[in-house]
């Protein structure tokens, strides 16, 4: 069970060629994600955890190595590929309902099927108030539900994140973060989740990916093997606290690294 | 805005418009009186006599007709090529590169100073008028879509790609929806600049024609109808402006807008 790997990074490497010369943004990136994990990734910025996401979703194409999904190779985006971005990347001009109906109606669904599962993934959100509203009449949190409902409604088998909550207040960020956990535990799905923020990595994740900079690879792999369903009290455990130590070194490491 | 104005802020939109009106007809009142400036300025009852004589001559509707048709023709053309212009200037950097500069080059000369010129190549007549209102509106208009297409969010296409967008599905459900408020002010302005090159494109020595009939009234020293054709082109202007607001209202009604 344990050997069911859903995503292989395999040494993966990103190499810019700029004025300035090369950039080395990933330097042999390798990986195993099992199915129906939630992975969460911390690192100094520039350290090419974007950069890593956006070849997974088949958005960039890297310079050398591949990813694989169920072994096959990743060419290209697809729908098996769901992503959220930090800038929520709503279509303004259409209403909450018909944005998560976008990725529906493209996959050939009929408008009824579609506008079927939309509102279920906008229940799922809390936002069933809100389906014919604008994403302009929306607070940040609520875009980013919309976001992460539109995500789920076309029924990626694995869920990409890029700091989806770094742009959203603390109060707003952790309530997303209660639900993101609420909602992959109803429907599971592996998940690939960026952050700055170690507290949501640990809440979140399964595994955490520290990565270190110049050039970009993964430093250190840590376990969280803090039972779900996970709650805001278990912040204030030690097994929590130990966790958020030893990981916050090792990025507050890569910080002062970035800064020299 | 001011908090201090309070009783400025009670009164509505409409009765500013009626106030502002009577601040107008005094000033003119003023104006007629004078005796500098009584020549130039006859007042209402002598502009009513006027719009009565070119009624009955018939010009009025005539000049109206003919100057609405080069305004139209001229426009028409200018917006069918603008537009495709315009994106094939934003997505292919050798067109831009060929093309932007003349672009910012010919936008900065008054269009009456190359009106000579385009009589000389292409004649006298309509076909002149029309060249030069095509011209100035298709400069204008270029230069607002490709800002536009230039401006549109590459996480919406990134996103839509994910959802399983293809590059036709991009160009219908993204470019095109992203871009209608640039077109549509690209339309306004275009009018605009299509009205206000009349005059410049009716030197063309046309036979009929609002501004040509400025021309002729003006080396007769009959100042009433002269003054009546300047404000029937003022309230022409306000109306297309009026309308196309409208549309934009209706059309792109899902932006997020400041408050004016």
């Amino acid at each position: 069970m344990a050997d069911n790997i859903k995503l292989k990074i395999d040494h993966v490497e990103m190499i810019y060629e700029g004025r300035k010369g090369k950039t080395v943004a990933l330097n042999g990136v390798d990986l195993d994600i099992r199915e129906n994990e939630f992975i969460t990734v911390v690192g100094p910025s520039g350290c090419g955890k974007s950069t890593l996401l956006n070849i997974i979703a088949g958005l960039n194409k890297p310079t050398g190595g591949a990813v694989y999904l169920d072994g096959r190779k990743i060419e290209g985006t697809g729908t098996e590929r769901g992503v959220v971005f930090q800038q929520y990347a709503l279509f303004p001009w259409l209403t909450v309902k018909k944005n998560v109906m976008f990725g529906l109606k493209l996959n050939g669904k009929s408008d009824a099927e579609a506008e079927e599962t939309a509102m279920k993934y906008i229940k799922m959100v809390q936002l069933e108030d809100f389906v014919d509203s604008y994403p302009k009449e929306l607070s940040g949190g609520m875009k980013q539900r919309v976001a992460i409902a539109r995500a789920y409604a076309v029924q990626p088998e694995v869920l990409l994140m890029d700091e989806p909550f770094g742009a959203l207040d603390a109060q707003t960020r952790t309530q997303l973060q209660a639900e993101l956990t609420r909602t992959w535990q109803e429907e599971k799905k592996t998940c690939f989740f960026i952050t700055h923020d170690v507290e949501e990595a640990i809440i979140l994740g399964t595994r955490t990916i520290i990565m270190s900079a110049r050039p970009g690879r993964i430093k250190e792999i840590v376990n969280i093997d803090l039972p779900f369903p996970r709650t805001q009290d278990m912040k204030m455990t030690k097994e929590f606290l130990d966790l958020k130590n030893k990981i916050w070194g090792e990025v507050y490491k890569e910080y002062l690294e970035v800064r020299k | 805005m001011d908090k201090k104005n309070s009783i400025s802020e009670r009164i509505p939109q409409w009765a500013w418009v009626l106030i502002s009106l009577c601040v107008a007809i005094l000033l003119w009142y003023i104006l007629s009186i004078n005796p500098k400036t009584a020549r130039s300025f006859p007042f209402i009852p002598t502009i009513f006599e006027a719009l009565k004589t070119v009624l009955d001559r018939g010009i009025l509707a005539e000049d109206f007709f003919s100057s609405m048709l080069s305004v139209v023709l001229g426009f028409s053309l200018g917006f069918v090529t603008a537009v495709p212009v315009a994106f094939l200037m934003a997505w292919y950097a050798p067109v831009r590169g060929i093309l932007d500069p003349w672009i910012q080059f010919i936008r900065n000369i008054p269009p009456l100073a190359y009106v000579p010129l385009v009589v000389i190549a292409a004649g006298v007549g309509r076909k002149p008028q029309v060249i030069v209102i095509w011209l100035a509106t298709f400069l204008i208009m270029c230069v607002t879509i490709y800002q536009g297409v230039r401006n549109i969010d590459n996480t919406l296409i990134k996103a839509a790609r994910v959802l399983g967008a293809k590059d036709g599905d991009i160009f219908v459900k993204v470019i095109f929806p992203a871009t209608t408020p640039f077109i549509l002010t690209a339309v306004r302005l275009g009018v605009s600049v299509g009205l206000t090159t009349l005059i410049a494109a009716e030197s063309t020595g046309s036979m009929a024609g609002m501004g040509i009939r400025i021309r002729s009234f003006s080396g007769s020293f009959e100042v009433a109808p002269m003054l009546l054709y300047i404000i029937i082109l003022g309230i022409i202007g306000i109306l297309c402006e009026k309308f196309i607001k409208f549309l934009e209202f209706r059309l792109t009604g899902w932006q997020e807008r400041r408050e004016e």
